[in-house]
């Protein structure tokens, strides 16, 4: 099971608040991904998931904007 | 006929409503900086250089006030230069004294956490390519062996290492990197802007920058303290004084110089008063706020500095929401920084950037006004939360 998250154009917060509201409703295992053009978030959403126990497995540079995959523990 | 001023709003009515919990590089003029201020602006205000007795005057308050400063820090008169700011401290340390070995090279190895002023001037004499910068574990802190290595290797010529980091407290290894610098014939500048006045600096150092605005004395003067030895090449147009073209502000050193060594003289019995107020409230703050990081090591640190980070809040609202009911903080949060960029210690921590609040203590702060934040920092955090829409998240 896997979901994305566009939080392109959207400044801290926002962007692991998006995700962590997709990610509420997903069971454990579920891979959540989430598109991000804000420069916070490559170490929000880590942060995130450890509070959380979560896993973050990729964090790519797609040029005008990061794709940071997480993988909900 | 002209009309007298109209009255200034009273200080103290001001006061009392007002908690002013962001000290660090701004913190409220030490009582006898406000004397000292008047006395040296009555008597100094001549140009110290010149040869009557008026500047003579001028003259000696500013040499009263670098063997101050020579004393206080552990070194020669000679050594104690004196600049416009402290973030000109850092321009000018690192501009002088990495391309006086050129010869060696002129690379740059610095700590991830060191302030923005140092990795700009590195960026700036050595290029992207000559800056070193090296991690900090998740309590800021580099390690020493591997600072030690990259200052061993070949074309370094200026090694930077804060004493404590400013933003969170923590403490760096400088006995360790000294040595190894030294081992390596490399500079160490060390950055005490955060920790002179609070903590004691040992004397691993061959450059010492320091920040007058940090310990109650004025802004617009800055302390920059260079070893015998230490070779420097100057940069900039000639003038008479290099270190302040144009010339130190008088007063501001006289001042400076009167407030540190007054903090100094007081400063285990403050720094003790601090460090229980600031361990309270690292007890407290995550016991009653919800999804909050504490970060800044938690014993080698600095005695008057706590930061934490809020899950799922805007920095900007909360510092606006603490404003509204009286308290000053600071911020390393992108939406409290003009670049909209977050705070690069934080980032080289790798902890949560977003509703970041950093309080520094000055030595007024009182058990009261600490326990009167902890009393509306939790609404103040939910209120945001609530505006944010993220309920069991």
């Amino acid at each position: 099971m896997s979901i994305e998250i566009d939080a392109r154009g959207l400044r801290c917060p926002l962007p692991v608040i998006r995700l962590a509201a997709a990610a509420a409703e997903q069971p454990a295992g579920t891979t959540a991904a989430v598109l991000t053009t804000d420069p916070a978030a490559s170490t929000d959403v880590p942060a995130w998931a450890r509070m959380r126990g979560h896993v973050v497995v990729a964090d790519e540079d797609h040029g005008d904007h990061r794709r940071i995959v997480v993988e909900l523990g | 006929m002209s009309h007298p001023p109209p009255p200034a709003p009273s200080a103290l009515d001001r006061a009392a409503s007002r908690c002013y919990l962001d000290a660090g590089g701004a913190a409220p003029l030490h009582p006898l900086a406000t004397q000292a201020l008047l006395q040296a602006s009555v008597e100094g205000w001549s140009s110290p250089e010149r040869l009557h007795s008026e500047a003579r005057a001028a003259a000696s308050l500013l040499g009263a006030a670098r063997e101050t400063f020579a004393a206080l820090v552990g070194a020669r008169t000679e050594e104690v230069h004196l600049t416009p700011s402290h973030v000109a401290s850092l321009h000018a340390a690192v501009a002088t004294v990495a391309p006086a070995r050129r010869r060696v090279g002129r690379g740059v190895v610095a700590s991830a956490v060191e302030r923005a002023a140092v990795l700009a001037a590195a960026r700036h004499v050595a290029g992207d390519d000559g800056v070193t910068l090296v991690p900090v574990d998740r309590a800021g802190r580099v390690d020493a062996a591997e600072m030690a290595d990259a200052v061993a290797r070949p074309g370094v010529g200026l090694a930077c290492l804060q004493h404590a980091n400013g933003e969170v407290g923590t403490i760096q290894p400088l006995p360790l990197v000294h040595e190894a610098a030294r081992t390596a014939r490399v500079p160490l500048l060390v950055d005490a802007g955060a920790s002179l006045g609070h903590a004691d600096v040992p004397s691993s150092w061959d450059v010492l920058t320091a920040d007058p605005a940090d310990w109650g004395g004025p802004r617009g003067v800055g302390l920059l303290v260079v070893r015998r030895g230490v070779r420097v090449a100057p940069t900039g147009p000639e003038d008479a004084d290099r270190w302040a073209p144009g010339g130190v502000n008088v007063a501001n050193a006289f001042a400076a110089a009167v407030a540190l060594k007054s903090v100094l003289a007081d400063r285990a019995e403050t720094a003790a008063r601090l460090r229980a107020l600031v361990d309270r409230l690292r007890t407290e703050v995550p016991r009653l706020v919800p999804d909050v990081e504490v970060v800044g090591d938690p014993d080698e640190r600095l005695p008057h500095v706590l930061t934490f980070s809020c899950l799922y809040v805007d920095g900007e609202a909360l510092l606006t929401e603490l404003d509204r009911h009286g308290f000053a903080v600071g911020s390393g949060s992108a939406c409290t920084s003009l670049t909209l960029e977050p705070s690069h210690v934080l980032r080289a921590m790798g902890v949560l950037t977003h509703g970041n609040v950093r309080l520094t203590l000055h030595p007024a702060v009182t058990s009261d006004d600490v326990v009167r934040f902890l009393a509306v920092l939790p609404g103040c955090v939910a209120r945001v939360r609530e505006q944010l829409g993220v309920q069991g998240l």
